[in-house]
């Protein structure tokens, strides 16, 4: 038998989805079989392992794999012999309390990204193509007239963005690409790593879209002074922030959002009649406010009316808080709208946007949400409306129910959930104590959970980094790759959010892209990214595929990959195992 | 081993063979005296089309009066103004494009066309239209890929369903393989010539019999190989074609190229997003006649590029709820409910707007503040999938709704 084949026994398959673990750091044969046997023996009690009791040391090491799956993105080499010396439950309690760990590597690796520490009013500036520019482009494709050829646009484009290229300090895309990167680079080489899961589940949770409008500048700050410094505090804390932050307000078009019976005065003019001159326009209007201009539209036109907006009113009921079955009517919908009137900014595209609430185009009225009487008042009652919704039983068990996914299974058993609502509704929406909750739940421990997920493409370009302990310099062209799986990042255009679930990203194409981007930066292909494949196996037995398993899959390979390994990768050099490795199906799960 | 596809193909014939062949059996999936399929092409309009703006009830004073400053001038102001289709709808005018095709008589629309179901939510519509269940969000597949499974075909290339999308949209998710392609020239394996890498993936996603990514493995290497024989990407459009830039464009051209180089597509679908205009939505200009100014030109290069092999092509547009009749206060439109959709194919009948119009009367709106729906989604697609597919059993394609001809709007040349 051959040392591949010694290492498993297809027989004690211990867990679904018909993936055989071993022992990551043990080679050999007759350890590994010792193992798989207490494997074995040890799984029944696995749910029930508490604190007090050790497991074994094959399951701690597998319960170790889990957790730097799920807490993180994936085992680095070394990751597994660190947890292991730590302990694991002090890992984990370490990583729920990020602000305690050390992370100079994600400062070093993030220092080139000139973008990421300015302010929007800083981006906007000096990143933003200026008016006079797109006023030019404009004038050149109306010159051109509608039979000119894209070939002919995108000229036009191109020479006067050259021009104008010299008074900026970068470009719209230049912000976009660095936020992107930022990501991927925390990801990859953060030390807090479940302090970037989190994170990435609250900017998905509260979801915003790069590509609309100043959207881009705002990202950064919403990002690093909005999401991140709440991430781990009390949700309705976060909720607010959201709700408060131009980010949010232009995404969702809070910020349009009035009184229609405001005094016309406040409002701007109907259009056709009652219109005035420029100068006069109230303050919301003038100067350089605008709605947001349409890509190839007119420009700044007439006046408008303004009025309600339900837009955010909606979606901070079915997405954010009370979930889509949570309990609200088309008549909540509106109410809630009319109390978030005057939730808005100054000026989105110039300056410092900053939360302003407008009073003169507030509703004054009484509103009923949720059954509950809300007096007319000012931005008290956004306030009251943010509390209400953020206390809501049904925001307990939406929130936990998405954390449960993320953290367990697609399909999160019904009493942890119920468990997680109920810690959610005592700590008064403590985050940490619900995450703490969820991680530390018999659930989560269970073998059912283990490599239940199927990564997203973020996971998997993420862990196949950690995992080849790649050298990213530029991840750039990582962000391309996931662009082209379809999770293109800052980019989900719906405020859904991109997808949790397995069946989201099990396509064709999207496996497709998994196996090209595990032979490419295995070889050294993907632009920025470099292995050493000297580090994916001992440079004794280069060709040991044994040994690269080991190291990229410390869980363990399914005796029909390893059998398909036996056959197909005799001789080949690591690289090629390597990439064989992280494309296989073990490797598209956590 | 018994793959997804072989084991669709033995059901079929099993059936056959003990002479219970289903009705659903596609009645003929080829046009007569040809090798060519009858394909259907689905285009969902993600972010909830305002339909009012798209094909204009010009004629309806209500719709003028309720949107004061979006509202499309009624027919006769040159550019600026509608484009005439029947003396009371008319076309937005960034559409220009499509007006041949609908003097041609290839293209219908239908008004006030939607999901019954009163969710004003883009995921919950969108899902129910994409599963064909409206109200019911335990359907596990959806309907297009049912529709597939309603015929089996052991002759059936695999790419008899396929999804110009980077991931697989949940109306062609279910038992059926389908394929899902952000582009046909990435669509195949790098990493050397020696094949090693291709067969060692092969083999993996074969021997992973009980995981989900199984069947995905095995479909995406079958496809794969097919392709790398067919070249579909030789097939370069019509002379004087031109898509527009962007995905959307980019994805039907590569629709056409898969049916030009026959394939065998019987179903086709890919998406387009951006119809979510709470806010600068405009008239004439704005944000959907930008939007417009990439949907419309690709329907028409599609149409042109397909010359004569329209006639065994039928399009249909939709998305998942309309917007409020009354613009909001930001030049833009809610969330509502009716919309509308487009019909596009060598047998449809048009050249006119089908559809009952329900009026825009405060008395007739949906909860007095939408378009109401006169004619279900289901109506629509079952009259298509009827008619030009040659369906004759749609109770597994649309489950618990009982499509019947007396509720067809009419798109189809009978």
């Amino acid at each position: 038998m051959s040392r591949l084949g010694a290492l498993f026994n297809p027989g004690q398959a211990p867990w679904s989805k018909g993936i055989v673990r071993k022992n990551a750091a043990s080679p050999s044969p007759r350890r590994a079989a010792a193992l798989a046997l207490s494997l074995a023996v040890a799984i029944p009690a696995v749910a029930l392992a508490s604190k007090k009791a050790p497991r074994p040391a094959a399951e701690e090491d597998a319960f170790i794999v889990h957790a730097l799956n799920r807490l993180g993105y994936g085992p680095r080499p070394g990751d597994v012999e660190r947890v292991r010396a730590i302990g694991l439950d002090k890992w984990i309690d370490e990583q729920l309390h990020p602000d305690r760990i050390p992370d100079p590597a994600v400062a070093t690796h993030l220092a080139s990204l000139r973008t990421i520490r300015l302010s929007t009013g800083d981006l906007l500036a000096h990143y933003e193509v200026p008016r006079e520019a797109k006023r030019e482009v404009q004038a050149k494709r109306a010159e051109l007239g509608d039979n000119a050829s894209e070939e002919q646009k995108r000229e036009a484009r191109r020479e006067f963005m050259q021009k104008y290229r010299d008074q900026m300090d970068g470009t719209p895309q230049d912000v976009v690409q660095d936020l992107q990167s930022a990501k991927i680079l925390r990801a990859v080489y953060s030390e807090r790593q479940l302090d970037e899961v989190v994170a990435d589940f609250w900017m998905n949770h509260f979801n915003v879209f790069a590509g609309k409008g100043p959207v881009k500048f705002m990202l950064g700050e919403y990002e690093r002074d909005v999401v991140r410094p709440r991430a781990w505090g009390r949700f309705e804390d976060l909720l607010r922030a959201t709700a408060e932050s131009p980010a949010m307000l232009f995404y969702l078009d809070n910020w349009l959002s009035a009184d229609p019976n405001a005094p016309a005065s406040d409002r701007a003019p109907r259009g056709g009649f009652g219109r005035r001159p420029f100068g006069r326009r109230p303050w919301f209007m003038g100067g350089a406010l605008r709605p947001p201009a349409p890509p190839a539209g007119p420009g700044p036109g007439p006046a408008r009316k303004r009025g309600l907006n339900e837009n955010y009113a909606r979606e901070i009921m079915e997405l954010h808080t009370l979930g889509v079955d949570g309990g609200y009517t088309q008549k909540d919908v509106t109410e809630v709208a009319r109390c978030f009137t005057g939730w808005t900014m100054r000026n989105p595209r110039q300056g410092e946007p900053r939360f302003f609430f407008n009073e003169r185009i507030h509703d004054r009225g009484d509103k009923v949400v949720l059954g509950h009487r809300i007096k007319g008042g000012g931005k008290n009652e956004g306030d009251e409306v943010i509390h209400l919704l953020a206390t809501h039983p049904s925001t307990a068990r939406f929130v936990s129910y998405k954390l449960a996914r993320r953290f367990v299974s697609d399909e999160p058993p019904k009493a942890l959930v119920d468990r997680a609502a109920e810690t959610f509704r005592k700590t008064d929406g403590d985050i940490r104590a619900v995450v703490k909750a969820i991680v530390t739940s018999p659930e989560f421990a269970s073998p059912a959970a283990r490599a239940a997920k199927v990564k997203t493409p973020f996971e998997f370009v993420v862990s196949a980094a950690r995992a080849s302990g790649a050298e990213v310099d530029d991840a750039r062209g990582l962000a391309g790759r996931l662009a082209a799986m379809g999770m293109p990042l800052y980019q989900q255009q719906p405020p859904t959010g991109y997808k949790d679930t397995a069946d989201a990203w099990v396509s064709t194409s999207g496996l497709l892209a998994r196996l090209n981007l595990a032979l490419d930066l295995a070889a050294g292909q993907v632009r920025g990214v470099s292995v050493d494949a000297a580090r994916l196996g001992p440079a004794r037995s280069a060709s040991d595929a044994d040994a690269v398993a080991a190291r990229l899959v410390p869980s363990g390979l399914s005796p029909s990959t390893r059998k398909t390994l036996e056959s197909e990768a005799k001789g080949a050099d690591p690289a090629r195992i390597a990439g064989l490795i992280l494309g296989s199906p073990e490797f598209q799960r956590r | 081993m018994l793959t997804r596809r072989i084991f669709l193909k033995s059901t079929g014939l099993a059936l056959v063979s003990f002479g219970v062949a289903p009705k659903v059996l596609l009645r003929t999936a080829y046009a007569e005296g040809s090798r060519r399929r009858k394909t259907l092409v689905v285009v969902f309009q993600r972010g909830a089309c305002d339909g009012l703006n798209v094909v204009v009830p010009y004629g309806e004073e209500a719709y003028r009066r309720l949107r004061p400053t979006i509202a499309i001038p009624a027919p006769g102001g040159g550019r600026e103004a509608a484009l005439d289709l029947d003396g009371f709808f008319g076309l937005h005018p960034a559409l220009e494009p499509l007006l041949p095709l609908w003097k041609e008589g290839v293209l219908a629309a239908v008004q006030a066309v939607g999901s019954p179901d009163a969710t004003r939510s883009h995921f919950d519509a969108q899902d129910f239209m994409e599963s064909g269940t409206p109200g019911l969000k335990a359907t596990e597949d959806g309907w297009l890929n049912r529709l597939v499974q309603s015929s089996p075909d052991s002759e059936a290339t695999p790419f008899r369903a396929v999804a110009m999308t980077p991931t697989l949209p949940r109306i062609l998710s279910g038992r059926a393989p389908a394929v899902a392609m952000a582009n046909i020239r990435d669509f195949a394996l790098r990493g050397g010539g020696d094949g090693m890498a291709a067969r060692g993936f092969e083999q993996m996603y074969e021997g992973a019999v009980q995981d989900v990514l199984h069947g995905t493995g095995h479909e995406t290497f079958e496809a794969m190989q097919f392709l790398k024989k067919t070249d579909p990407g030789r097939y370069q459009p019509a002379p004087g074609v031109e898509y527009p830039r962007g995905r959307y464009g980019d994805s039907l051209k590569q629709v056409a190229q898969l049916l030009k180089a026959d394939v065998g597509v019987e179903v086709a679908f890919t998406d387009v997003g951006g119809w979510d205009h709470h806010a600068a939505e405009g008239g004439v200009e704005g944000q959907l006649a930008a939007r417009l100014r990439e949907f419309g030109p690709a329907l028409a290069a599609f149409r042109r590029d397909l010359g004569d092999r329209m006639q065994d092509v039928v399009l249909v547009t939709m998305t998942e709820f309309g917007r409020t009749v009354r613009e909001n206060g930001n030049r833009g439109t809610d969330h509502g409910h009716a919309s509308f959709a487009f019909v596009l194919g060598g047998d449809v009948r048009g050249g006119r707007v089908h559809g009952r119009w329900p009026g825009l009367a405060p008395e007739k709106l949906y909860e007095g503040r939408d378009l109401a729906i006169t004619t279900d989604f289901r109506d629509v697609l079952g009259e298509v999938l009827a008619r030009h597919l040659g369906a004759q059993d749609l109770s597994r394609v649309f489950p618990g709704y009982g499509v019947s001809p007396s509720r067809f709007p009419g798109v189809m040349r009978a």
